[in-house]
């Protein structure tokens, strides 16, 4: 088998200690494919983002801007971003200007909301902006129009390394995300580092178990069949191993984000990426 | 209704050129339950037409097992300036016609 659990039950702190044949595999791919996304980053330490390890098909599609369904979501975005919204009929654009404006934006979060007293991830902030700045409801969690939204932003940080947030009271949050990633849950009892530091590139089934960087999000999943944001993706995993998932928008998928987005630092944004 | 398409805005005469295009439709297959337990109507883009230069130069016809958001290529030969016109109908009834400038010369 690829890895080797050894972990502490817990406790001990997630090592970035990938197979050996994952290493391999990243240093060989890597001087085809340095100029490629995450290429260079997994020839240097061995983190590789999903993206290398998936068939060429997929990368295409990734790829190319014309078959990205991503991209649908995004000039669905740009229309919400130019529309007037809210009790203030005032849109995104007004007061943020055009959305290449929200350049690396997106690769620094989640970040600390000081009014609030709490981290948000992108798609909590962009309805902090609906709420505060345009008298307007916030959109649900995983709704088209937030999508939409969630997507423009973050693709204006594709190809820009994952830079996390320098506030002072983000430390603490990533550590409740650490602490939460490294520990067993649900009936299956693994924790997500069971499965994404000691057995990356290894099978589940017929999936290559990825390392679990958070390069591409919003992303299309083809078995989805449209866009999604990570607490989706992580909820399937809890589902997975049969715990109860976490509420969508909640505090533990922030920390778990900020500590995935720590643990991806300096990898290239690549959303909206596309995954099987 | 979102859709990107992509056809050269410039082409030599005789060129091949290829004409792409992804439209946003959940291409409902009529056999997934809502989550009120009951089917959700089938609804899928039956058929998608492509005319240049006044002339039929592409047909596709779809049937269920193609998924969301299709994806459409095909080649082209570049013979005048016009317009490509592009359209498709899906079983709610809802017809879309888009049409792109191609410059040859
Ligand atoms: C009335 C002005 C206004 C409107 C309208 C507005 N925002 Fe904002 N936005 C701000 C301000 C001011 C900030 C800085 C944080 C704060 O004070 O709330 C901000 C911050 C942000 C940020 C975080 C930027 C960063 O560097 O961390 C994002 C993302 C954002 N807005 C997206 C949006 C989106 C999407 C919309 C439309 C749905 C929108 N905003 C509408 C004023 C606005
Ligand atoms: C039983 C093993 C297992 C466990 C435990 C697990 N995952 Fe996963 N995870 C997977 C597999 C397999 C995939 C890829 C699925 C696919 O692509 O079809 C995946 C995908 C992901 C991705 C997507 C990466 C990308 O490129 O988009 C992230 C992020 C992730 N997991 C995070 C987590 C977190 C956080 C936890 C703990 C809450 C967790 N996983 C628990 C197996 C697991």
């Amino acid at each position: 088998m690829a890895g080797q659990v050894e972990r502490a039950e817990g406790g001990a702190a997630p090592r970035l200690r990938p197979p050996r044949d994952i290493c391999r595999k990243a240093r060989w791919s890597g001087a085809v494919v340095a100029a490629v996304l995450a290429g260079a980053a997994g020839a240097q330490d061995g983190r590789v983002s999903t993206y290398e390890q998936m068939a060429p098909e997929l990368r295409a599609m990734q790829d190319d801007d014309f078959s990205n369904p991503g991209l649908l979501w995004a000039q669905t975005g740009e229309e919400l971003w130019a529309e007037p919204s809210g009790a203030d009929e005032v849109a995104c654009a007004e007061c943020h200007g055009a959305a290449e404006e929200m350049a690396g934006v997106a690769a620094h979060y989640p970040d600390w909301d000081e009014e609030s007293g709490q981290a948000v991830d992108l798609a909590a902030r962009i309805n902090l902006c609906r709420q505060r700045h345009q008298g307007a409801e916030p959109l649900e969690r995983g709704s088209e129009a937030l999508l939409a939204l969630t997507t423009l932003v973050a693709l204006q940080s594709r190809g820009q390394p994952i830079a996390p947030s320098e506030a002072p009271q983000m430390e603490a949050v990533r550590g409740q995300g650490e602490a939460l990633y490294s520990t067993r849950m649900g009936q299956l009892n693994l924790a997500c580092a069971t499965c994404h530091d000691d057995l990356a590139g290894g099978r589940l089934l017929a999936a290559e178990i990825p390392q679990a960087h958070p390069t591409g999000y919003p992303q299309y999943r083809l078995e989805w069949q449209e866009m999604g944001d990570l607490d989706r993706r992580l909820r399937n995993c809890m589902v997975g191993v049969r715990a109860e998932p976490f509420a969508a928008g909640s505090q533990e998928f922030v920390a778990l984000e900020a500590y995935l987005k720590a643990r991806a630092v300096g990898m290239e944004m690549e959303a909206p990426a596309i995954r099987p | 209704m979102a859709v990107m398409i992509n056809v050269p805005e410039t082409a030599a005469p005789g060129e091949v050129v290829e004409v792409k295009i992804i439209i946003s439709h959940p291409m409902e297959t009529g056999f997934r339950t809502g989550s009120d337990g009951k089917l959700v109507p089938r609804n899928i883009i039956h058929e998608l037409t492509c005319r240049y230069m006044g002339q039929e130069v592409f047909r596709a016809e779809l049937h269920p097992a193609v998924a969301a958001n299709p994806f459409f290529s095909f080649f082209v030969t570049a013979q005048e300036s016009g317009e490509v016109e592009l359209s498709w109908v899906d079983e709610a009834g809802e017809t879309v016609t888009e049409t792109r400038p191609i410059e040859v010369g």
